[in-house]
């Protein structure tokens, strides 16, 4: 088994403006600073984990042995209209969205 | 009429159906011990009186009329906020959600008014079910009912205190990493999680899919078996749901586990542990050994890895589906209409989302980004696997594997808060149970200055009617260990 020291792994904070980004989640400077530390420290800990030997183990995205479902194409009602009313922001019967850039 | 709401659910049920209890009067007095003490523990985020004094009216007219009646009849639940009610807003408690009325019922919400429940109200939460704590909700934290100054744990902390302090009579809870299991440990009530694809999760909204399981939180075990046998059944909505015929679990409590044999888990008594707690639940064990169980301890060597294993697969699952929150059909939108789509897009999330929600979203996105992807998702599934593979070797041995729910006892509010990663230590005995699938039942073993001790145990899938046999076994020879808060 071969044992990989522990080094340390991290995030920048260009890298977690980048992935905030990626997450479409706006993040002020008060918050990059306070998750910069967090983020580290968890990535540190996550660390733990580069120590097992993983070669030739299949991983389990599922716990149960499932198969696809399938169910029959039938015609049935679609959502009643009243989804409108929980849209922030409505035109007719459609939901109002912002411009493309 | 206050002693009523102190009794177990199938009392209850009991004496309503026998005409010795008017639906409408219990269901009036919950409330009326709600409006007394909610406003120190803050269990609930929504209320439904209305709605549930009308319910409790038709089933008196019900029983008055002699027609049949439901398992559930006339009692009061509680619904974690993050479970859908048709028409009653579900917040998950986060400022996205806080006006989302859904247009449809959890199908666990459609058992539990089939069979004649009552719901009372929606319970408070971690925000999106992310933390140990109910600290992260959006509206405020929950208090624990045995110590108000205390976390009643997470994240289904609003639905253990409606229990522990009779504000309900049964609640629902979800698990993800633990989230049923430790606010009923920390609250000294009952909670299950059951296996995974029992229960079916359609309308519950999710976080981490391959790893949730909506559960019962109740105040003994013959509670817990009632209200799983109410919603364990086959789902077509839901396509993890498994296809086994239903089954009536109250038909395990048996009050015998002469020759069952216990693993107790060695990883889980380690560094971070609480010697009270460690001592609470070394007593509880050597009581089973008193009722005819053998136990021995066993080692499962990967267990060390399951807590980074599980934050790394629930963050990246948590990053994919909550994508969805784009304020555009429902949910929190600014209202600045000056910005572009991606603009608007994460302003809505950055205003919308709480500090914990974000950074799992964060992590997750990050740990599923390519270059990282094989070093974090990937090999965190391959531990799983390996971790699976532990738990079906020690079940060759033994029927549960055994230990505490919590290493700690209930922490104060605001101690642990401001450290994410001393947070999710607190997960480190209950997330196996999620990465494996397996069920697992958190009960009351004890008390240690006045804060409650939970005594956890697991079993192979399905296998929900061994847990339940074992634990009320326990209960019924030792029942002054779980105890509600007195109010009177």
């Amino acid at each position: 088994m071969i044992i990989l020291v522990e080094r340390k792994k991290g995030i920048s904070k260009k890298e977690i403006e980048h992935v905030a980004w990626l997450a479409r989640i706006e993040i002020s400077k008060n918050e990059l600073e306070l998750f910069s530390k967090q983020l580290n420290d968890i990535l540190a800990y996550f660390a733990k984990i580069d120590k097992v030997d993983t070669e030739n183990i299949p991983p389990s995205y599922h716990v149960l042995d499932l198969v696809n479902v399938f169910r029959k194409d039938d015609v049935k009602p679609s959502l009643p209209e009243e989804i409108f009313q929980i849209a922030p922001q409505t035109k007719e019967k459609f939901v109002k969205a912002p411009r493309m850039a | 009429m206050s002693r009523y709401i102190e009794l177990p659910a199938y009392e209850i049920v009991d004496r309503i159906k026998a005409h010795e209890l008017m639906a409408e009067d219990y269901i009036a007095s919950l409330y009326e011990r709600i409006k007394r003490i909610e406003k120190d523990v803050h269990a609930y985020i929504t209320l439904t009186e209305d709605l549930a004094i009308k319910k409790a009216r038709e089933i008196d007219k019900k029983i008055e009329k002699g027609e049949k009646t439901g398992r559930l009849c006339g009692v009061g639940i509680a619904i974690k906020d993050n479970i859908c009610t048709k028409g009653v807003r579900t917040t998950c408690a986060s400022h996205m959600l806080e006006k989302f009325i859904p247009p449809y019922n959890a199908t666990v919400v459609k058992s539990i008014e089939d069979e004649d429940g009552i719901i009372l109200g929606k319970a408070n939460m971690d925000e999106f079910a992310m933390g140990s704590s109910t600290e992260h909700s959006y509206f405020g934290p929950t208090h624990n009912p045995w110590d108000l100054k205390r976390v009643p744990g997470g994240s289904s902390g609003g639905s253990a205190a409606t229990i522990a302090s009779s504000m309900a009579t049964l609640a629902l809870g979800s698990d993800t990493g633990g989230s049923i299991r430790c606010p009923a440990s920390f609250c000294s009530v009952v909670g299950l999680k059951p296996t995974y694809g029992l229960v079916s999760r359609f309308g519950l909204i999710a976080y981490a899919n391959s790893l949730e399981q909506i559960g019962p939180i109740t105040k003994d075990v013959r509670d817990c078996a009632l209200l799983l046998s109410c919603i364990a059944s086959h789902d077509p909505l839901d396509s993890t749901s498994v296809n086994k015929p239903q089954e009536d679990y109250t038909n395990y409590l048996i009050d015998d586990i002469n020759g069952i044999k216990i693993g107790v888990i060695r990883e889980f008594f380690g560094e971070g542990t609480q010697d009270s707690v460690e001592k609470g639940v070394w007593d509880a064990i050597l009581k089973l050994e008193g009722l005819g169980a053998n136990y021995q301890e066993i080692s499962l060597k990967n267990l060390h890895y399951a807590l980074p294993s599980y934050y790394i697969i629930a963050m990246s699952e948590a990053s994919s589906n909550l994508a969805r929150y784009d304020g555009l059909r429902y949910g929190y939108r600014i209202p600045d209409k000056s910005y572009d789509w991606s603009t608007v897009y994460s302003k809505d999330r950055r205003f919308g989302f709480g500090f914990e929600v974000k950074r799992r979203i964060i992590l997750g996105t990050f740990a599923l980004s390519a270059g990282y992807y094989n070093e974090y998702y990937l090999k965190a599934q391959k531990i799983r696997t390996l971790i699976k593979k532990d738990f079906e070797m020690a079940f060759k041995r033994f029927d549960v594997l055994i230990g505490p729910t919590m290493p700690i006892l209930p922490f104060r509010i605001g101690e642990k808060v401001q450290d994410p990663l001393e947070m999710y230590m607190c997960d480190v005995d209950t997330v196996p149970a999620n990465l494996v699938g397996m069920p697992s039942i958190s009960i009351p073993c004890g008390f240690s200055m006045g804060l409650p001790i939970g005594l956890q145990m697991m079993a192979p899938p399905f296998k929900e009617d061994l847990l339940l046999r074992v634990a009320f076994s326990f209960q019924r020879n030792y029942p002054t260990l779980a105890r509600l808060r007195n109010y009177e």
